[in-house]
């Protein structure tokens, strides 16, 4: 496994699809990410691994060019995005598929027209052949059944899904996941996972998964990044991670309740809040 | 008493940064506003939703204010024996002042709501930025069909307001007054001016559909993207609508009334 430090000296490659070079973030004052650098080659899936609120989400905005770094550079297919205009921007997004975090499903459009909107929106494509094209991708993910039925009818696992082939319509070369695994039941879990690498390898596309869910993950990405309070603190492919002695990985790996990331948030001393401490001598309180 | 000046102050320069706000937000509805007339579709569509949708209230509201109208006017026009004129009291009252007025008001709160609430749960639920990653930008393909149905529903709506308070006085002039048909409508007709009275309803109903459209798209898309940012949100629009339309009632009427 590459130690921490060795993730800061990335160059520019044409290999990698996406690259991260040395990034600070920050709302205000408040710093998400502090010189995070990592790199995902071509035709790989690759894992963003790390706690909620860690900084997963803003590093794919970031890649998406919906957030600018404060410093340092994120290039996708040898671009920088922060230095691209609008319509550069929009060129570059068209290359990409996002899949977020709740689906983001448009509610007052069936299956069917959100797998067709992008279709119809980017392309002269014939209706009867954008027809076809939605019922691919939708038989892809095991919906083509579906396609009649609207946001509302459909259980999270399956919105989950219908967003991953929204997120695929225009067979883009790259695919970001935002927590694709959250609040899924094991069966749809398995068949999201399963069908996250399959794209993947069909489209020959280049996929980046931000999760939590290590157990998912270290079956289907080719490498992983584990992130923790905005930076990156191990790296590794799945057997490396799983062979891995680092605390923080070893934690995270085995879901150990205390580690380098505590079970308890900051508190003043617990036996005091309970005012249980024997009581001090007269005269010196109050 | 500092921290009540420095209250009242943070609202004032929080009140000018959204009035700026909306003017940039106005703009960039204007710049982006190709698609809603290339694929004029998608503006049918939400003149559907923003003006057929009303059509019901709006009908229903124009033929009672009518009848009201009529018969408050008869009470007064039979102090003088002007009964007759009762007409011209229905029509000129209708076609200047409370079509326009009324409809606005009417559509705000039925329609302007609608499309800040749907604006904002589109936000909310990250639909729009969903649409901005697909390289869809959500102004044009969201808002400005919304804004241009709004300009365009307004203007009909406040003529159909009138055409049915109209109606409604004709209805109370003519069975309950006793007044002769003809009468009432040959006195409207020669009292009435296309120019003075009508247009100038006219032109007063598409400043308000583009105060409408533009508070109730501007308050969608910048709400907070909560449950209660959007529920906030569709109050604002109400609120500043119906005060936005008779601020300007007031400065297009002292613009076109006649002999000041």
């Amino acid at each position: 496994m590459r130690s921490t430090s060795s993730s800061t000296e990335s160059t520019a490659s044409p290999d990698n699809f996406v690259e991260i070079n040395n990034v600070d973030f920050a709302f205000g004052k408040r710093k998400i990410l502090k010189g995070i650098s990592l790199s995902v080659p071509k035709g790989r899936v690759v894992a963003i691994m790390g706690g909620s609120g860690c900084g997963k989400t803003t590093l794919l905005r970031l890649i998406g060019g919906q957030l600018k770094p404060s410093s340092g550079a994120v290039r996708v297919d040898n671009q920088v995005v922060a230095d691209l205009d609008r319509e550069a921007l929009y060129a570059l997004r068209r290359k990409m598929g996002m899949l977020f975090q709740f689906g983001a499903l448009f509610t007052d459009m069936s299956v069917f027209d959100n797998i067709a909107f992008q279709l119809r929106e980017h392309t002269d494509l014939p209706e009867d052949m954008i027809r076809d094209l939605v019922l691919m991708k939708l038989d892809a993910v095991g919906l083509r059944g579906a396609s009649k039925l609207y946001p509302a009818e459909l259980s999270g696992g399956m919105a989950r899904r219908v967003a991953l082939a929204r997120a695929v319509a225009l067979d883009p070369e790259l695919v970001m996941y935002d927590e694709p695994f959250a609040g899924l039941d094991p069966i749809s879990l398995a068949a999201v996972g399963q069908t996250i690498r399959r794209l993947n390898d069909a489209l020959g596309a280049t996929s980046i998964v931000v999760t939590h869910d290590i157990v998912e993950s270290l079956q289907i990405v080719d490498y992983l990044y584990f992130v923790a309070d905005g930076r990156i603190v191990g790296q590794g492919t799945p057997d490396e991670i799983r062979a891995s002695t680092e605390p923080f990985i070893k934690q995270f790996v085995h879901a150990e309740l205390d580690g380098p990331v505590p079970f308890h948030y900051p508190a003043s001393n617990y036996e005091d809040d309970l005012e249980l401490s024997p009581p001090k001598a007269a005269g010196v309180a109050g | 008493m500092i921290s009540g000046v420095r209250k009242l102050g943070a609202q004032g320069i929080e009140a000018v940064w959204r009035a700026g706000a909306m003017a940039r937000f106005f703009w960039l509805v204007l710049l982006h506003s190709g698609t809603s007339f290339r694929r004029f579709s998608l503006t049918i569509r939400e003149i559907y939703f923003s003006g057929v949708m009303s059509l019901v209230i709006i009908m229903v509201s124009g033929l009672f204010v009518g009848m009201v109208l009529g018969l408050q006017g008869f009470e007064t026009l039979q102090k003088y024996g002007a009964e007759e004129t009762m007409g011209v009291l229905v029509a000129l009252s209708l076609v200047r002042e409370l079509g326009p007025v009324v409809a606005a008001l009417l559509f705000a709160s039925r329609a302007g709501s609608a499309v800040t609430a749907e604006i904002g749960l589109m936000k909310a639920t990250e639909q729009l930025k969903a649409m901005d990653m697909m390289a869809i930008d959500p102004v044009a393909r969201v808002v400005a069909p919304r804004f241009w149905a709004g300009v365009i529903s307004m203007p009909l709506l406040a003529a159909l307001f009138s055409a049915m308070g109209i109606f409604g006085g004709y209805i109370v002039a003519v069975t309950v007054v006793g007044i002769d048909p003809g009468v009432f409508w040959a006195n409207m007709q020669a009292a009435v001016d296309f120019r003075y009275d009508v247009l100038s309803g006219v032109i007063k109903s598409i400043a308000f559909g583009v105060a409408i459209a533009t508070i109730a798209t501007f308050e969608g898309f910048d709400a907070d993207p909560t449950a209660e940012g959007v529920s906030r949100a569709t109050t604002r629009t109400v609120v500043k609508s119906a005060l936005t339309v008779l601020v300007i009632d007031l400065i297009l009427t002292a613009f076109m009334i006649r002999g000041l």
